[in-house]
């Protein structure tokens, strides 16, 4: 049954990745094409990476409510890119080579994430209140230290940080795609190959534990993971806060299974259909240049609060 | 048998078992009996591997459990825990099948299928196998934790406080179910499990293990440990013994 929906979750997505890439179609058909190629694979590996880096990370969070973006992973990509602008000067930071950018900046964002994510979820992962809080007031930090240092940059310089503080798909670069494509790729795969063991660390630690599963083990692993994929996706187009859990919670409802087997495949195509039929809908059907990101955060804002709310106290 | 030596367990900077040598005897069902906080869940889940010792041995027939891989060891001994929050919703099979997973690691044979229907037949959980857990009672849900920790198929089988949310039959089936299994005769498991209440201790059990304070108070027999005299030092308040239908009872005077 979950098999079948998975197929049907499949299938929806070519449709919508056929209609957004043929809709409409004018001359230059080539370089119409291959604009909208470029950017249809930003939104497939961005929604892909963030519906499964989030199963993931609520998995071993223990935690249904939290995504990476919530604990404070948008206020460091924030940070850092105000840091980076700060220190190469807008000039210098815009000069860079597109390709050693986005490198850099995956690689701090990884490292910083395992740091985060460990912090995190070393003790108490299953206390929501402490996770939530440590993670907001974090968030609170990074944007204040950030905000702080964006009144020391000139005007010049804080519009280089205002572009790369929202999402964008549209100036995604060919080559950064060459990169973010396989390591997302592997990223997801190797989450996927996880999923026995993560059914396993969803019954609690201590269950886990007495069933032979290496539960500290599989949870620096699968916060590994989830840092290269929020890393890379969010160094590709920007912080999509609310992305992750709206996929997430969509893929729990509608596959009403506990496997990981078919919740990480069914997320991550959840989180690229959002993202590929919305952008449709927004470019081609309605004609509006107004980001989608606007739209996904204040319907996955709204469901965040919708779940707190919802939620039985402990 | 299991046997620990000088065992000391330390949580957050605080030391929770003193030193505790004892010997549990391989058959049958072992109590572990004493007043709240006297450490029995921890010496438990030290025994089990779940807890990490600050220093002596823990051996469970001949292995080492601190130095045996996570797999052999959950092919030794299975735990049912006190209830703990768990993600996701699970229907009782799903929930029992998770105690072959020691044994299959993700890929189910027809073996590991037919001892989860065994196990969820042992303990009167076939009619509700579709069911959600969360849709389930205190008592049923017990049950089915119970059942997977039997579906684990391990020689020895430990259980923190099993007859929590239980009613008087359950509680009655459930005990008797264990004491069936460990029996000679049963399928050769010996249970530990934690107990609250001394008259199950004293109706079902074969050994009593009891603790104060983290140290070892008594060991033996239940004959043996479970007098009076004993059970009144143990808990620092009068007891009394007493026999109906040949079945002793303790109370507290």
């Amino acid at each position: 049954m979950a098999e079948r929906r998975l197929l049907l979750l499949a299938v929806a997505l070519l449709l919508a990745c056929a209609a957004f890439l043929l809709w409409n179609l004018r001359q230059p058909v080539g370089f119409i094409l291959g604009l909208r190629t470029t950017k249809l694979a930003a939104l497939v590996l961005v929604g892909i990476a963030t519906g499964a880096a989030t199963v993931l990370f609520q998995t071993v969070a223990m935690n249904r409510l939290l995504t990476p973006g919530i604990v404070g992973f948008d206020a460091l990509f924030i940070f850092l890119q105000t840091l980076l602008v700060f220190t190469l000067g807008g000039a210098g930071y815009t000069q860079l080579p597109r390709m050693l950018t986005f490198g850099i900046e995956t690689v701090i964002l990884m490292a910083c994430a395992m740091l985060l994510f460990g912090t995190l979820l070393r003790k108490g992962a299953t206390d929501v209140t402490r996770m939530i809080l440590t993670g907001v007031i974090l968030g609170v930090l990074l944007r204040g230290l950030a905000e702080m240092i964006q009144r020391l940059l000139d005007p010049s310089e804080f519009a280089v940080v205002q572009g790369a503080m929202f999402v964008s798909f549209g100036a995604v670069k060919k080559e950064a795609l060459w990169i973010a494509a396989p390591v997302l790729a592997v990223a997801v795969f190797l989450a996927w190959r996880m999923s026995a063991s993560l059914d396993v660390a969803a019954l609690g630690r201590t269950r886990a534990r007495s069933l032979g599963l290496d539960h500290d083990r599989l949870v620096l692993s699968a916060l590994a993971l989830v840092a290269a994929m929020v890393a890379v996706s969010t160094a590709l187009v920007g912080p999509i806060t609310f992305l992750g859990l709206l996929a997430a919670s969509i893929a729990h409802g509608l596959m009403k299974s506990h496997r990981h087997a078919v919740l990480i495949p069914a997320a991550g195509l959840i989180g690229a259909l959002i993202l590929v039929a919305g952008q449709f809908v927004f470019e081609r059907v309605l004609g509006l240049q107004s980001t989608l990101a606007v739209l996904v955060e204040f319907f996955g804002g709204f469901l965040f609060l919708a779940l707190v709310l919802k939620r039985r106290p402990a | 048998m299991i046997e620990t030596k000088d065992l000391r367990v330390s949580i957050a900077q605080s030391e929770l078992i003193h030193g505790i040598s004892v010997t549990i005897p391989k058959g049958g069902i072992t109590a572990v009996i004493g007043p709240n906080g006297a450490g029995k869940s921890t010496l438990l889940h030290t025994i089990a591997g779940l807890q990490s010792a600050a220093s002596g041995t823990v051996t469970i027939d001949g292995t080492d459990i601190a130095r045996a891989r996570p797999q052999d060891r959950a092919r030794l001994v299975a735990i049912l825990t006190q209830n703990q929050p768990m993600l996701g919703r699970l229907t009782v099979e799903d929930l029992v099948s998770f105690g072959r997973w020691p044994h299959h690691r993700g890929r189910p044979r027809p073996e590991d299928t037919a001892i989860v229907a065994e196990a969820l037949a042992e303990f009167a959980l076939t009619d509700l196998s579709d069911r959600l857990l969360d849709t389930l009672s205190g008592g049923q849900r017990q049950r089915a934790f119970v059942a997977m920790a039997w579906a684990q198929s391990t020689p020895w089988l430990f259980l923190d406080e099993p007859l929590n949310a239980l009613d008087p039959r359950h509680a009655r089936d459930l005990m008797t179910r264990l004491r069936d299994l460990s029996a000679p005769g049963g399928d050769g498991r010996s249970v530990v499990v934690v107990l609250h209440d001394l008259n199950t201790a004293a109706g079902f059990a074969d050994h009593v293990i009891a603790l104060k304070f983290g140290h070892l108070f008594l060991a033996g027999p239940k004959a043996e440990v479970l007098t009076a005299e004993n059970l009144s030092s143990l808990f620092d308040t009068p007891f009394q013994t007493t026999e109906v239908k040949g079945r002793q009872l303790v109370f507290p005077d």
